[in-house]
């Protein structure tokens, strides 16, 4: 064995040394149970707790698949994830465009924007269901009687949801938006200034094109965030009221199926949906989007 | 075309003044060049011409309109960054013709003053590639391109060149000069680069610290610098400032005495800085005595870095072939009386009795 090869060897195993810690972490917390994963979704539940579950195969992933349940879930998911993304993501933006400016103060309203980044989802939800409470709350002080209450409204529940969802998503888009304009070539703006584009050619031929790695980054982020939400579910629709299906966004399905339902077989079938849905929906922003994004390369 | 003229103009930011009471007028088709070291206001003077900085103070004027009050895109001028600041998700061909387009350039014309403004500067054939795609001295022709293609009343440069290699530089910068001395379009040119001041300006206006010291064409401004820091700041080495003492017709160099040439020899007696190229100095016998500090070869010539008494340094430029003096040996610094140059020991100012 040469030299070079010998060395090369004993430059793998300390890389291999290095990487061991995070390895089994990893593997003990999030590829052992990814595996066996799918190793339950093909025992069925027992019907009483205590005898083994049943090896069913693939009849059981059939089943789920083809359950009203799930197709109302997966429904309530993209409705949900809709409302979201592309809301919170051009929230972001407009008030990371309004705080772009050198004003004095301007670090006051920065601070306001971003600081729902740091709001934990129970506060966020608590105040917000308050807000919602058709007794208390703002819309009785409105003056609008919505009796029992929106958050109980097969039409309104998820809206309302969402809408918690979007203010604390707004903080995060908020910093990557400013984030993205605070690293805009200056040079090239005041260039397109100098060739005649007005405010509006500036912001969709200009600024838009160039901040298109920070929109796609917001939008893979996003996407993300709205499939893994479940805080402002839990806690405004909650256990409690668990017949209240319309806000069973996957994730909580998943959740519902699990400690609710007891039913490890179901849950595992959930889990492997959601993980596919997001995989797909990764790749295809990253095959149809990435292409249309422009890094700047100099 | 048009002309600039610049009127009492100061610029502030805050307590800082970049730019002090200027007032220069650029010619009608005059390749004018701002020259001077970082952050001598010269790239402020430029952004204000531009409309990106706004005037503090004066009147700035173009083609005769005061321009103080009128936005960046009104007022016709193309601009072309050092970073070449291309927009980096259009083609070149959509990069040059960006600026018909925000006019509302019908789609024919503007396909047709595209190219031209393309093949102009040899770019016709990379008019569908993107600027990620182009090496730095094609980025600068795509933003040159991209300046010439709206035929506008002036051009603004900002160290257009500093991102280019060397040699590339010189080739660019004499295709600029070619392509301002077709289009004959007004050109403020800003440069920390000497050489390309002298090359290309028709008159090279020299900054400090916001103040303008001189305006004059290259020849002038290095036979005739006004003032102690143009004459040290132009030449490469700059003039040899040192102190000395005029009495009667006679100039008092560290001990030595030389005659004052004709034009010099009406000059008060007192203290005055003598100024001296390199190349006016020479190593022989009977004259500022010295010792060499420092060698530098460059090849063509040599650079004898020479110590007064007084630990002034004097730099003498040796053409190809001179003897080489040791570092540490005594030397004699022989002063060609008819280049000298004289400058009041108070404020640096040009002293010259007759013209």
């Amino acid at each position: 064995m040469s030299v070079a090869s010998v060395r090369k060897r004993k430059e793998a195993g300390l890389a291999y040394l290095l990487l061991l810690p995070a390895l089994v972490i990893f593997g003990v917390f999030t590829f052992y149970p990814f595996l066996k994963n799918f190793k339950l979704a093909l025992y069925q539940n027992p019907p009483y707790p205590g005898l083994p579950a049943k090896y069913v195969g693939l009849s059981q992933v059939t089943s789920v698949l083809g359950s009203s349940a799930f197709h109302q879930s997966l429904i309530s998911t993209f409705l949900f994830v809709i409302m979201v993304v592309p809301t919170g993501l051009i929230g972001g933006l407009l008030l990371a465009l309004a705080a772009h400016k050198e004003i004095k103060g301007m670090a006051v309203f920065r601070t306001i924007f971003s600081s729902t980044v740091v709001s934990s989802v129970a506060v966020a939800a608590v105040v917000f269901g308050t807000l919602m409470n058709p007794i208390v709350g703002l819309l009785p002080w409105l003056g609008l009687n919505v009796h029992p209450s929106i958050l109980q409204s097969p039409t309104w529940a998820l809206p309302a949801v969402a809408m918690i969802a979007i203010w604390q998503f707004l903080g995060l888009s908020f910093i990557i938006m400013t984030a993205g304009l605070q690293s805009l070539p200056e040079e090239v703006l005041e260039a397109a200034r100098l060739d005649g584009a007005g405010t509006w050619t500036m912001f969709w031929r200009v600024t838009v094109p160039l901040l298109s790695p920070t929109l796609f980054f917001g939008l893979v982020i996003g996407t993300i965030y709205a499939f893994q939400s479940f805080g402002q579910i839990d806690i405004l629709i909650g256990p409690a009221n668990s017949a209240f299906t319309h806000t069973n966004v996957l994730l909580y399905y998943v959740y519902q199926a699990l400690s609710i339902q007891n039913d490890p077989g179901l849950a595992a079938v959930l889990s492997i949906v959601l993980f596919a849905i997001l995989l797909v929906v990764t790749l295809l922003q990253m095959r149809f989007l990435e292409k249309r994004v422009h890094y700047a390369s100099n | 075309m048009a002309q600039v003229t610049f009127d009492r103009v100061f610029k502030r930011f805050g307590d800082t003044t970049a730019v002090a009471d200027l007032s220069l007028d650029v010619a009608d088709g005059e390749l004018l060049v701002l020259l001077g070291p970082s952050g001598c206001g010269k790239t402020t003077a430029l952004r204000m011409v531009a409309g990106l900085e706004e005037v503090s103070d004066g009147s700035l004027s173009i083609g005769g309109t005061i321009v103080n009050d009128i936005a960046p895109k009104d007022r016709d001028v193309a601009m072309v960054f050092q970073s070449y600041a291309l927009y980096p998700h259009m083609t070149v061909a959509k990069n040059i013709e960006f600026p018909l387009r925000q006019q509302r350039v019908p789609a024919a014309e503007r396909a047709e003053r595209s190219l031209a403004a393309a093949t102009t500067l040899g770019l016709e054939g990379l008019l569908d590639r993107k600027p990620g795609q182009l090496s730095g001295g094609q980025r600068q022709r795509v933003a040159l391109a991209r300046a010439i293609v709206r035929d506008p009343k002036v051009f603004l440069m900002d160290e257009p060149l500093s991102n280019l290699d060397a040699s590339l530089r010189v080739q660019t910068r004499a295709d600029i000069v070619a392509l301002q001395r077709r289009l004959t379009t007004t050109t403020l040119y800003v440069t920390h680069d000497q050489v390309e001041a002298m090359t290309m300006g028709h008159r090279i206006a020299i900054l400090r610290d916001g103040e303008l010291q001189q305006v004059a064409a290259p020849q002038d401004l290095y036979e005739r610098p006004a003032n102690t820091f143009v004459a040290s700041f132009l030449g490469s080495p700059g003039m040899n400032l040192v102190d000395a003492a005029v009495a009667g017709s006679t100039l008092s160099i560290s001990g030595t005495e030389v005659p004052l040439p004709a034009h010099l020899a009406a000059t008060p007696d007192g203290p005055v800085v003598a100024g001296i190229r390199p190349e006016s100095a020479s190593l022989g016998s009977g004259g500022v005595a010295a010792v060499v500090a420092l060698v530098e070869q460059l090849g063509a010539e040599t650079h004898v870095i020479c110590s007064l008494p007084d630990d002034t340094k004097v730099v003498v430029r040796q053409g190809h072939g001179a003897v080489r003096p040791d570092i540490g040996e005594a030397v004699s610094i022989e002063l060609d009386p008819t280049a000298i140059h004289l400058f009041s020991a108070d404020d640096g100012a040009r002293l010259e009795t007759s013209p």
